[in-house]
């Protein structure tokens, strides 16, 4: 979060040497990272939150609003739904051409099979308890998403979840659903 | 002005079970904070479960040791990586990395660890002096002013970096909407609710920042493909030489200074401190071709400056309930859980937690200086861990670790959902910190508002004839006008700088998309 040289009036010299850091810097960073993705992802954005700031309108005055001397329920939200709704308006018009967004790639999926498996694991954890769900997380991330041989896989996962119920239901004796 | 709490402090936190807890936060802050992508927002993210079960004073001192552990982990990695932990240490990597190069790696990091922890103490005494102060000050604020005050801290974050400011506001003003989640303490009414009993008492805090921060990140690193893989530098004696010690003392007395001062500032002070800091020695040295090729004033003076503006952060917390940046809103969050109530009533009726969170953060910073030094084998060690083998390492704490908190499987949901958004928000741009610190400060910015326009009458003209709130409501004014005006002025001379932001490695970064609106505005 940096700021503009503005904040602090530095003296001249410095101020060059500032605004060349920064220029450095934003060189340095944009150098890191994968291709934007261009025009569609930024309305794409825009559009999402534009939905939440109306659903957000719709459903605060469904609270009632209430009145400036006796504000409702609905009121604090239903400003903060219009501001979401505004500056998603302002983003639609002004922000297509910015390039802050990443393209999604076939690693992705990655990502998505990752996503997978920890909403598995809390289906099952209350359902068989923690030790076979989180073998298997630990199994799927490090053979699948991280291509580690099995037998690197059979080594850590294990030890992990040792550690674990070490950690959690050994030393700290809370009350994590188990199989023992 | 009565020093005898803070003495009083000192005997608590140098117990020996203390100082051990301190001791166990600073090597598990260093730990995450080492692991590649893992800033020290996502590190207090994931461990804020483990101060859970610990009694307060005891809970607050290993805060402060994880939140020193989790700066310096940052450090570390951008010296061996060239990966900096957050934005305040990306311009360490500069002369950092060159250092590693060099193979000298670490005298580096031993630089680094001085300069933090002096820039750290200098730093904490100026906390100590300044904040009963400005608490002094604060104790007459009513809602109005607390309202105003609110809104002030969410707009700084948002737009005192640069680049998405929109962006920024947006995400800002879904974390206020997010933090309107449950029973309103008013009315009674439900809200946003469903009809989930689970969202009744409103979303906690923990899943949301392990979520966005924690899991967020973890998720986003998973698509390895486009980060270049770098092999950590060899690291041999961690001590820097006498004539490095030489070289650095300037650099180190002028960033405890400049850090000390900016970091007091809302919003960006950490990284413009390291910024200003480094441009600084380059001004000053007499040969500033050096900088950039392994200078090692070009690492002290950052890491000195982001430290003390680090801790120096902690005065709008502690004195007005204000979190300046993301790293603050988890250690203000953290605060709560222990029902600790950040603000200006802390100093005055509560002088001995007061005390004991400053003392708690001289202690934190020694520790850290002990460790740092000895350890930095183990965490290259570490470093020479694929990140595939430490990613489900790190997702498994995260999701046993939520779960434990409440012991509830709702918060295992919780954590995905938000692991998600923070995933997704990064990918479109949006920087989760003011989500997270607006979600923190919506509840306290709703209830004063509403106790405001009861005390004023339904009038809310009454938020300007106030001076103290009248005063903030211009600042805000100010703040939200300002960027448009240097656009303005900008267009008019046809400079088109590209800015830095407050990118992490990987993190969303805008850097030349103000550029990029002027020219879109321009066409229009």
């Amino acid at each position: 979060m940096s700021t503009t040289s503005s904040a602090v009036p530095p003296s001249t010299g410095e101020g060059d040497i500032l605004e060349e850091l920064k220029a450095e810097l934003a060189q340095e960073l944009e150098d890191e990272r994968p291709p934007h993705a261009g025009p569609l992802a930024q309305v794409g954005a825009g559009v999402a939150t534009l939905a939440l700031g109306v659903a957000g309108v719709v459903l605060s005055l469904g609270y009632g609003l209430g009145s400036l001397t006796q504000p409702g329920p609905g009121l604090w939200p239903f400003a903060v739904s219009v501001a979401v709704t505004a500056m998603s308006l302002a983003q639609l018009v002004f922000g297509r051409s910015a390039e802050d967004t990443e393209q999604f790639t076939r690693s992705s999926a990655l990502t998505a099979l990752g996503v997978a498996s920890l909403v598995a694991l809390a289906m099952l954890l209350p359902v068989v308890g923690f030790e076979v769900p989180s073998l298997v997380l630990m199994a799927v991330w490090l053979r699948f998403l991280g291509g580690e041989s099995w037998r690197m896989t059979a080594i850590v996962s294990v030890a992990t979840v040792a550690s674990m119920y070490g950690l959690f239901v050994l030393a700290l004796s809370i009350p994590l659903p188990r199989l023992i | 002005m009565d020093f005898t709490p803070l003495l009083h402090g000192f005997g608590i936190v140098l117990q020996p079970t203390n100082l051990l807890y301190c001791l166990i936060g600073v090597v598990i802050g260093m730990l995450i904070g080492v692991l590649p992508g893992l800033g020290p927002a996502a590190t207090i993210a994931i461990l804020l479960p483990i101060t859970y079960g610990i009694e307060p004073v005891s809970a607050i001192i290993m805060l402060a040791g994880i939140f020193y552990g989790a700066q310096y982990g940052g450090t570390i990695t951008s010296v061996l990586l060239r990966l900096p932990g957050e934005a305040s240490s990306v311009v360490t990597v500069f002369d950092g990395f060159a250092m590693a190069k060099q193979g000298r790696a670490g005298a580096a990091l031993g630089i680094a660890a001085i300069g933090s922890f002096i820039g750290g103490t200098v730093s904490i005494i100026g906390l100590s002096v300044l904040a009963p102060i400005v608490a002094g000050y604060a104790l007459d604020f009513g809602p109005p002013e607390y309202a105003a005050l609110g809104l002030l801290g969410v707009l700084l974050v948002s737009t005192v970096g640069n680049g998405g400011k929109l962006k920024a506001i947006i995400a800002a003003a879904v974390g206020l909407l997010i933090a309107t989640v449950g029973r309103d303490t008013f009315t009674g009414a439900e809200r946003f609710t469903f009809g989930n009993l689970n969202l009744a008492d409103g979303i906690d805090f923990v899943p949301i920042a392990m979520g966005l921060f924690g899991l967020g990140e973890i998720l986003y690193n998973l698509e390895e493909n486009h980060k270049k893989v770098h092999a950590p530098a060899k690291v041999t004696k961690v001590w820097p030489t006498r004539q490095d010690l030489n070289q650095s003392k300037g650099a180190i007395t002028r960033g405890s200074g400049i850090g000390f001062a900016l970091g007091i500032l809302p919003g960006g002070g950490a990284v413009l401190s390291s910024l200003v800091a480094y441009a600084v020695e380059k001004r000053r040295a007499p040969r500033p071709e050096r900088f950039g090729r392994g200078a090692i004033e070009g690492v002290a003076a950052p890491e000195t400056a982001n430290n003390a503006a680090a801790t120096s952060s902690f005065i709008p917390l502690l004195t007005l309930g204000i979190p300046a940046n993301a790293t603050m809103a988890l250690m203000f969050g953290a605060l709560l859980i222990q029902g600790v109530q950040p603000g200006p009533q802390l100093v005055d009726q509560h002088p001995d937690i007061f005390w004991g969170v400053i003392n708690s953060m001289y202690i934190g910073n020694i520790l850290l200086l002990i460790m740092s030094i000895p350890l930095v084998g183990v965490f290259v060690r570490i470093l020479r861990v694929r990140p595939a083998i430490l990613a489900p390492i790190t997702a498994l704490i995260t999701m046993l670790g939520v779960y434990t908190v409440n012991n509830s499987v709702f918060d295992v949901y919780l954590v995905i959902v938000f692991g998600v958004l923070g995933y997704l928000m990064k990918k479109f741009g949006f920087d989760p910190g003011p989500m997270v610190l607006a979600f923190v400060l919506g509840t306290l910015i709703e209830s004063s508002a509403r106790q405001s326009l009861l005390i004023f009458g339904g009038n809310p003209t009454g938020f300007l004839t106030r001076p103290i709130s009248g005063t903030i409501f211009a600042a805000i004014v100010v703040v939200a006008v300002f960027p448009l005006l240097r656009r303005a002025v900008r267009l008019r001379r046809g400079d088109a700088a590209p800015v830095v932001t407050d990118a992490g490695p990987a993190g969303t970064q805008q850097s030349s998309q103000v550029t990029r609106e002027h020219q879109s505005t321009e066409a229009k």
